[in-house]
């Protein structure tokens, strides 16, 4: 009964969408919510009926109906559980509950209260199809559908111009990486014939695949991922989403959607391994990504901002483990981070809305007594992502950095390991400048300065118990051959690449030097945000060039606008000057002026008079007569 | 008795006087009269082709003539009563509403 996962979200958000304007508030947040908790519940029923299931007869498919066919082209409406996608089942529902619980909360006072449910509640269902789809049609419908979905709540508040704009890029920036997307897709169908992920497995194992078309096939889907999942060079989007309400920036935009590029690399893995090239790109990309995203990070004031470019680092590092061929590792960096990255989200939410809705780092300081539950689990949250031993995050960023180094990947792995020294320094920026120092709240905020609902702490409280065990299931191999339960489990779906192994004092050193780098960004952070607080400032007159290229994130932004903005909407006015309004509205014009031209010539024959008429049909009794005579 | 042709001859005479009437006259009272000419005219031709071929059919379709003009003819009157108290005109080219 696992098909019903992705089908009760769906009847719900339907539900929602057709009778939610009359329906109260309180039964549309249960609605919501017990949807999504029936759907986890049976994941979770799946996930140990799973563990029973002999691995050859892996995966689970239950096939609703056929979908399409055409000529020799099928395409099943079927729904497929395998080791990887129940842990995405598990992870989507299982935050996605906590995060529709939080919305309870948040959005308790918005007047789109139904269709921001319904709006979540679809996002759900598409995701789930996404990685139950057992098909590569049916995963780019979920694929598409949880971009609308995405692109309809970032811009939710659509009123305001930012929001609505920062749908529209998302949505169009999308469109790139889709475009690539399903060009990678027709290939597959060109040469396997299927869609089918176990007839694409087949046609790889038995060299139906050639390694050159391998990686154009691979190359073009992780195009697509980089859509997706915001990576170099498609990333521009993910930063300006934040403009969505802070419950959807959680679940969509760090937990769930933005890590499908990664489920679906992962899902194509033999794909990845076969072409090689392909792989060592997606690790670079990853590396670059994950250091670049990061020292972006280090100079914004917006909290939610420098959230979300933690997140493009992060999943930077999920596809670093995909490149070096650790799937594993890059799922279950993807695993912890669904945790403690919406932990982070929605403690920021909570701070938000504690603070009247700022945003702006500058203006917080020394919550930490006015918040006695957001700060403790925002801290918790960034101590995992900071890779701080023991808990979740330290242990899936190791596997992932461990495996590069392993591969023999150094140049990744000393990307990977600057990346984590700024991402430590980032988020203790954060946690120091918002919860601790002096105050610099604004009077009006200060007024209504007050610890969140219970139904928005008590998810929160649930994260960041999770933020701390999650990393528990996947233990390095130091600590035994069977530590990594997490990588064991994916074992059916992710073909073993070519295990290196390193000796033991290797990875404890690599485990160290792990540690060391996150403890030495949180120093930093110490020392510039509390002890002197003046160093910033005296770094930022020093390197004044330096400071404004990150503070305005690269000119990315500004480059993507010259570049391919500009000369698109000047092109389109271009031919709106003159292919619009001159051939077409020409063309149309003239038929309408021809008409009326012939319109007013026959209307001389039309007097009026009867005795006009009356000649005319005499003229042509005559010449009638005349005819039959003659 | 008399030939045919003389009927004919008669019948065309009238049914050109009834065009003529028709076009040069600008009542609607003496153009309806002209075509009431026509019409007889026509029936008299009907009659005299009947009488010389021993058939009635001709008989026949003047009775039906008759009657088709005399329901026009309250028709036609009716709508020239109606246009007089429109317009205190019944002339032909005060009528041109449907002008183009």
């Amino acid at each position: 009964m696992f098909w019903l996962i992705p089908l009760l979200p769906g009847a719900s958000a339907f539900i929602l969408a057709v009778f939610g304007k009359w329906l109260p508030k309180k039964y549309v947040s249960w609605q919501a919510c017990l949807s999504v908790f029936a759907s986890f519940g049976i994941s979770l029923v799946s996930f140990f009926g799973l563990l029973k299931v002999p691995p050859g007869s892996l995966p689970v498919i239950k096939t609703l109906f056929h979908w399409i066919q055409s000529g020799s082209f099928n395409a099943d409406l079927s729904l497929q559980l395998d080791p990887l996608s129940s842990i995405m089942t598990l992870v989507v529902t299982g935050v996605g509950l906590l995060i529709h619980v939080y919305s309870v909360g948040y959005m308790a006072h918005d007047k789109g209260y139904q269709r921001y449910f319904t709006y979540l509640n679809l996002f759900t269902f598409a995701m789930l199809i996404l990685v139950m789809g057992a098909n590569l049609v049916l995963m780019f419908v979920g694929w598409e559908g949880v971009g609308l979905c995405s692109y309809l709540l970032i811009g939710f508040w659509f009123e305001k111009h930012s929001a609505a704009n920062a749908g529209k890029k998302a949505f169009i920036v999308n469109r790139i990486g889709d475009a690539a997307f399903i060009l990678g897709i027709f290939f597959i169908f060109l040469i396997v014939g299927s869609g089918d992920f176990r007839a694409i497995t087949g046609a790889i194992e038995g060299g139906a695949i050639t390694q050159g078309m391998a990686t154009l096939i691979a190359l073009l889907l992780f195009a697509g991922a980089t859509g997706k999942s915001a990576q170099i060079p498609l990333y521009v989007w993910l930063p300006d989403a934040m403009e969505g309400p802070t419950p959807v920036s959680a679940l969509i935009h760090a937990a769930t959607m933005v890590t499908a590029g990664v489920y679906m690399v992962s899902r194509m893995n033999l794909l990845f391994t076969l072409s090689g090239v392909a792989g060592q790109v997606v690790g670079i990309v990853g590396a670059l990504t994950a250091i670049f995203a990061a020292t972006m990070a280090l100079t914004q004031n917006d909290i939610k901002r420098v959230l979300a470019y933690s997140t493009i680092s992060q999943i930077g590092y999920m596809f670093i483990g995909c490149g070096v061929g650790a799937y594993a590792a890059g799922m279950f960096h993807l695993f912890t981070h669904a945790f403690f990255k919406s932990l982070l989200f929605l403690a920021a939410g909570s701070v938000m809305h504690a603070l009247s809705g700022e945003l702006d780092m500058r203006k917080m300081g020394g919550l930490r007594k006015y918040l006695p539950l957001t700060y403790p689990t925002f801290l918790i949250g960034a101590i995992a992502i900071a890779g701080v031993p023991f808990l979740s995050g330290f242990f899936s960023k190791d596997a992932i950095l461990t495996h590069a180094f392993a591969q023999g990947q150094y140049f990744i792995w000393a990307l990977g390991l600057m990346g984590a020294v700024l991402t430590a320094f980032y988020m203790f920026r954060l946690v120091f400048l918002t919860f601790f120092g002096p105050e610099r709240i604004e009077s009006h905020a200060k007024e209504h300065l007050h610890e969140s609902p219970r139904v928005m702490t008590v998810p929160l409280v649930i994260l960041a118990f999770f933020s701390i065990i999650a990393g528990y299931v996947g233990l390095p191999v130091v600590l035994g051959e069977k530590a990594n339960l997490f990588s064991r489990f994916l074992d059916p779906v992710i073909h073993p690449g070519p295990e290196v192994h390193l000796g033991i004092s290797t990875e404890w050193l690599l485990i160290l030097v792990s540690v060391a780098v996150a403890l030495c960004g949180i120093y930093i952070a110490y020392v510039f945000y509390l002890k002197s607080p003046r160093t910033p400032h005296r770094i930022v007159a020093r390197f004044p060039a330096l400071y404004k290229l990150l503070y305005n994130k690269y000119y990315v932004d500004e480059v993507y606008n010259a570049a391919f903005v500009k000369p698109l909407v000047n092109g389109s006015q271009v031919v709106y000057d003159n292919f619009d309004l001159k051939v077409i509205d020409g063309t149309i014009d003239g038929t309408a002026a021809a008409t009326s031209f012939a319109g007013k010539v026959l209307g001389l024959f039309q007097s009026g008079l009867v005795k006009d008429y009356t000649l005319v049909l005499l003229l042509g009794v005559v010449i009638f007569l005349g005819y039959l005579l003659f | 008795m008399i030939p045919v042709g003389y009927f004919f001859s008669l019948s065309i005479v009238l049914f050109v006087l009834g065009i003529i009437g028709f076009f040069v006259k600008r009542d609607l009272i003496t153009m309806f009269m002209a075509v009431e000419v026509m019409l007889n005219a026509a029936n008299l031709a009907f009659i005299a082709l009947a009488k010389a071929a021993g058939s009635p059919a001709g008989q026949v379709i003047v009775f039906f003539v008759i009657t088709v003009a005399a329901a026009e003819a309250a028709v036609g009157l009716a709508i020239i009563l109606l246009v007089f108290r429109q317009k205190k005109s019944i002339k032909a080219e005060d009528m041109r509403l449907m002008k183009g």
